[in-house]
C-alpha cells in the first residue's frame, strides 16, 4: 500500500537562514534540502542568498556559488555542467530537471526551493541513492544481443532502421523521469521505471537485436512493464524532451501484437 | 574491517513537493472516480432491490432520490461516471500510442474535466426537459 506521507526520520524542518552576500543589489533567494548522515537529525531546509551580479545563469551555477562562497558544506552531484552526463538531476521548483540545463531566471520565483529526486534514499543534502535505479537499467540487459554469427564488417541497418532509436538513444540516464513516477514512487521495488523501460524499448526495436523475444518475456509482468498507468509525469519532465511514456505504450503494443 | 555507522538514510520528499500537473491531477482523479463508482453502483442496486421488494418500498427510495439531496447524489454520480468514462477513453487512446505529444497529452487531460461537466450538464437538462 503506498504510504502517501514521510516517514519520521524524514519529514523536514525549517533549517538556517545564511548571511545575504555584502553590497550585493541582486540577491536571488534558495531554499536547499540538507541532510547529513552524521549529525543524526532530521533533514532541513536552509536558505541561502546568492549575489545575481557574481553568479552565472543557470541553476548550478547558484549551488556552485553557494558552496564556493556561503556553505562549503553543500553536497551535489555535477560534472559536465552541459546537460549530457545527468549527474545534477534534482528537484527544482517542483519538477524534476538538469540544475545545469535549467536557468535561475526561467525558475521566475522570489524563493527557489530545490530537493534532492523524489521518494529516493538521500545519501546527503541532494544526493540520492540510485543503485536500485542503475540495477533495474542493468535487469532490461542494455546492450545488443545476436543469434546469427558476427559479420565481417559492422552490422548494418538502413537509414529508416536507424531512425527508430531517435529519441531513445539520447537518454542521459539521469533518473528526472523514473523519479518523477508516482507509481515508481509506490511500487519502485518491483515497477522498472519508465528509465529502464525506454531502455529495454531501445533494444526492442533495433533492427540488428535478435533477442526480442526474450526480452518481452522479460517484461511480461504485472509490475515490471503493467504499472505504468500513463500518468505522463516522465514526458513532461524529460530534461532531454524524450517521451518514456510513448516508448513504454509501444512496449505494450508489442506484447499485444505478438499474441494475435 | 569494522562496518561505518550510518544513520537510517530518510526518504526525499515526493508528493509534497511535487508539481502537480494536469496528466496527473486526471489521473489521480480517474482513480477516485473509479473507487467511487462502487458507490454509484450500490445506489443503482438500491434502486433494483426496492423495485423489487414492492411498491412501499420502492416508493420511499422514489421519494429519497427525489429530494434535493438525493438529486444532488445523482447529480454528483453522474459527473463521476462521466469523468471516469472519458478518463478511460483517453487511457485507450494513449493505449494505443496517440495523442502523447506535449500539448495533445494536455489537452486531452484538460478534455476530460471540461468533457465530463459538459456531459454531465447535457444529461441533466436533456433529462428536465424530456421528463
Amino acid at each position: 500500500m503506498a504510504q502517501f506521507t514521510l516517514p519520521k526520520n524524514s519529514k523536514y524542518t525549517e533549517g538556517k537562514a545564511w548571511p545575504k552576500p555584502e553590497g550585493a543589489s541582486n540577491v536571488q533567494e534558495f531554499r536547499i534540502y540538507r541532510w547529513n548522515p552524521d549529525d543524526g537529525a532530521n533533514p532541513r531546509i536552509d536558505t541561502y542568498y546568492v549575489d545575481r551580479d557574481d553568479c552565472g545563469p543557470m541553476v548550478l551555477d547558484a549551488l556552485l556559488w553557494i558552496k564556493n562562497n556561503v556553505d562549503s558544506t553543500l553536497v551535489f552531484r555535477r560534472s559536465c555542467r552541459e546537460g549530457i552526463c545527468g549527474s545534477c538531476a534534482m528537484n527544482i521548483m517542483g519538477g524534476n530537471t538538469l540544475a545545469c540545463t535549467l536557468g535561475i531566471d526561467d525558475c521566475a520565483s522570489d524563493s527557489i526551493k530545490i530537493y534532492p529526486l523524489p521518494h529516493m534514499p538521500v545519501l546527503k543534502d541532494l544526493v540520492p541513492d540510485l543503485t536500485s535505479f542503475f540495477a533495474q537499467h542493468a535487469s532490461v540487459e542494455p546492450w545488443l544481443q545476436t543469434e546469427t554469427p558476427a559479420p565481417e564488417t559492422e552490422w548494418r541497418q538502413t537509414p529508416e532502421e536507424r531512425s527508430k532509436l531517435d529519441g531513445l538513444y539520447e537518454c542521459i540516464l539521469c533518473a528526472c523521469c523514473t523519479t518523477s513516477c508516482p507509481s515508481y514512487w509506490w511500487n519502485g521495488d518491483r515497477f522498472l521505471g519508465p528509465a529502464a523501460l525506454l531502455q529495454a524499448y531501445r533494444w526492442l526495436i533495433d533492427s540488428r537485436d535478435e533477442n526480442t523475444g526474450e526480452r518481452l518475456d522479460n517484461l511480461h509482468d504485472p509490475f515490471r512493464l503493467y504499472r505504468c498507468h500513463t500518468i505522463m509525469n516522465c514526458a513532461n519532465t524529460c530534461p532531454k524532451g524524450l517521451n518514456p511514456a510513448k516508448a513504454i505504450a509501444e512496449v505494450k503494443k508489442m506484447m499485444v501484437a505478438r499474441v494475435v | 574491517m569494522a562496518e561505518a555507522k550510518v544513520a537510517p538514510r530518510p526518504l526525499s520528499p515526493h508528493l509534497q513537493i511535487y508539481r502537480w500537473s494536469w496528466t496527473m491531477a486526471m489521473s489521480v482523479a480517474h482513480r477516485i472516480t473509479g473507487i467511487a463508482l462502487y458507490g454509484g453502483i450500490a445506489l443503482f442496486a438500491i434502486w433494483l432491490v426496492a423495485l423489487a421488494s414492492g411498491p412501499s418500498a420502492f416508493d420511499a427510495v422514489q421519494w429519497f432520490f427525489g429530494s434535493p439531496l438525493g438529486y444532488l447524489i445523482l447529480f454528483g454520480y453522474t459527473w463521476i461516471l462521466m469523468h471516469h468514462m472519458l478518463g478511460g477513453v483517453r487511457h485507450l487512446v494513449w493505449d494505443f500510442g496517440y495523442g502523447m505529444e506535449p500539448e495533445q497529452r494536455i489537452n486531452m487531460a484538460r478534455f476530460t474535466l471540461v468533457g465530463s461537466i459538459a456531459l454531465t450538464l447535457a444529461i441533466w437538462v436533456v433529462a428536465f426537459i424530456a421528463f
